[in-house]
């Protein structure tokens, strides 16, 4: 336990030593911001088109402000998570400082885990900080909290996978720009995954990760979605672990 | 202190080395010496565990590598080839760090800490950031931190190169100073680190250990094969059946016309003899001088006769 504190304690001092943690939380909060206010933007506006008035009880800022937020941000998520997760492994083993860490008596999975937690407080600062707006909105209006809180707890999910998946890309190279070219790359394979099949029920639509995201955003806390992340994260850090314990590697 | 037996590594097809065994008893300085390529490297981060061997053994201070990894950790300080810094921490942050991965209890933390700049001489820029400063303080940062635990044993890989003149010296210093009650291997290319600094030799070849001996009797050895360099100004013939008819003249060649290096037998002296007779003769006397064969040429000649 005391060595997982430690490595991440050592990441988060590098992330907020340099700028990328700073750009990373900056580009995030201003992209999210820009859309949150389009879309409440149109919502307003769409309430005095006439073009609106019979399903006028449908408008609600729950299915036309939180909802298309919570799907854009899981695009920007996917873009911005691999350049939180490249340098984690990939600087080590370009300084060398891997030899550092691995001739010390840790275990590789605390390394990894520490790394991994590491980024995943990084993330959890951003969404945090992104709720401003939704802070924002509830003085305004007054939006249905359940849906909202789903949907963060869905996008946390979704992004701590992503970040499982960068942590793994990472290890695989020395390069960083590789390791995020990579990351995106995987991420990408498993987004579209699902829109390659028409049954929602068959495999590939369960393989997707962004299908089991759409159900928080409804609302809908479903075990199957919990249980598909979960395992999505462990089986990053298991392959992670893998490489990094692996003698090609070293 | 540590025991390497039959040591194989390889890397797909190419054997980095080749049935590797040497011992290292407690309080010695073993020079690993060898040319770039050798092997030397990837023999030390086997004994780090870093990776793991092909085939063979190492055990620090009784512990085995591959089966007690975590013990056996614990025992070594090790500098890498390129010393593991973060350039975004100061010396201070990165020496705690460090501190708490090699699991030094917190109370002995800072005087530990304390302990290893002052012997490497960085207390004065411990509030730096490691980024920024030269390359001899971030070697001498390197073995800071490969000391800071205290281990039994330290592992430096080539800690001296791409240092200038004048770090070299500094750093051969601070090694001879950590050496004492610790055990040492440090690998280099360059010989007169070994004499300068070590106990014992081992010179590795193409992955092959070549020569294994304390320096104490390398030296006896070199000292005891006497040759002479004889030059003379006028090149008349016969000069060398003259000398070699001297009774404690075992050989002699010329080398070029006019330079002659001649073999004496063991313990015979016949500088004097000889000078009288090439001033006898007239053949005129420019230079007579003992020729040891140095280390040097030892070093040279192992590697060259085994390597081809
Ligand atoms: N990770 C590696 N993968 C493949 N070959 C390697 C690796 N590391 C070293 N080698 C090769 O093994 C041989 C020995 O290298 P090394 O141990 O680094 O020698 P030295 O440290 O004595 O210069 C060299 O031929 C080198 O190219
Ligand atoms: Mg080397």
């Amino acid at each position: 336990m005391k060595a997982i504190c430690t490595i991440l304690k050592k990441e988060l001092k590098s992330y907020f030593s340099s700028p990328i943690a700073y750009i990373v939380l900056v580009v995030f909060l201003v992209l999210s911001g820009i859309f949150f206010f389009l879309y409440l933007q149109s919502f307003v506006g769409s309430q005095f088109d006439p073009r609106f008035q019979f399903f006028k009880e449908r408008l609600n800022l729950n299915e036309f402000v939180i909802r298309p937020y919570l799907g854009t941000m899981s695009v920007v998520l996917l873009i911005m998570i691999p350049l939180i997760t490249m340098r984690l492994l990939a600087e080590e083993r370009k300084n060398s400082t891997a030899e550092l860490l691995f001739t010390s008596p840790l275990r590789v999975l605390h390394i990894v885990l520490g790394k991994f937690l590491a980024s995943l407080t990084l993330f959890l600062v951003m969404l945090i900080l992104s709720t401003v707006y939704v802070i924002v909105l509830m003085a305004y209006g007054n939006p249905d909290l359940g849906p909202i809180f789903s949907g963060y707890l869905g996008l946390f999910l979704l992004g701590a996978s992503f970040l499982a998946v960068g942590l793994f890309a990472s290890s695989l190279t020395e390069n960083q720009i590789v390791a995020a070219v990579v990351s995106f790359g995987i991420l990408l394979v498993f987004w579209v995954i699902g829109a390659s099949s028409d049954a929602d029920s068959s495999i590939m639509g369960y393989l997707s990760i962004i299908d089991h995201f759409d159900n928080f955003t409804k609302g809908v806390i479903e075990l199957k979605d919990v249980v598909y992340y979960i395992s999505f994260i462990f089986l990053g850090i298991f392959l992670t672990h893998l490489i990094l314990d692996s003698e090609r590697w070293r | 202190m540590i025991s390497v037996q039959n040591l194989t590594k390889r890397y797909g097809d190419l054997v980095a080395i080749d049935n590797v065994s040497f011992q290292v008893q407690r309080g010695e300085v073993l020079g690993f010496l060898g040319p770039n390529g050798a092997g030397k490297t990837t023999t030390m981060r086997i004994i780090t565990a870093y990776m793991p061997p092909t085939e063979g053994t190492v055990h620090v201070a009784g512990f085995d590598v591959v089966e007690n990894p975590i013990e056996a950790k614990r025992q070594i300080g090790y500098l890498p080839e390129n010393p593991p810094l973060y350039n975004d921490m100061t010396v201070d942050g990165y020496l705690d760090f460090v501190a708490d991965i090699k699991q030094v209890p917190g109370k002995n933390k800072k005087n530990r800490i304390g302990l290893a700049m002052e012997k490497c001489g960085i207390t004065d820029v411990r509030k730096r950031l490691i980024g920024n400063l030269s390359k001899g303080y971030r070697q001498r940062i390197g073995i800071a931190q490969a000391i800071v635990h205290d281990p039994a044993i330290i592992v430096l890989d080539e800690p001296t190169l791409g240092l200038d003149p004048k770090q070299i010296i500094e750093i051969r210093e601070l090694i001879k100073n950590l050496s004492g009650e610790r055990t040492v291997i440090l690998s280099t290319h360059v010989l007169p680190e070994v004499t300068m600094t070590c106990t014992r030799v081992a010179i590795i070849n193409e992955g092959r250990i070549v020569l294994e001996e304390s320096l104490d009797k390398l030296s006896e050895k070199v000292e005891t094969a006497q040759n002479l360099f004889l030059k003379i100004g006028y090149k008349e013939s016969g000069v060398k059946e003259k000398i070699l008819s001297f009774e404690a003249v075992s050989n002699v060649s010329e080398t070029s016309s006019g330079e002659f290096i001649i073999q004496s037998r063991e313990g015979k002296d016949i500088r004097e003899d000889l000078a009288k007779m090439v001033v006898g003769n007239g053949w005129g006397l420019l230079e007579l001088r003992p020729l040891t064969q140095t280390l040097e040429e030892i070093f040279l000649r192992v590697i060259s006769t085994e390597g081809g």
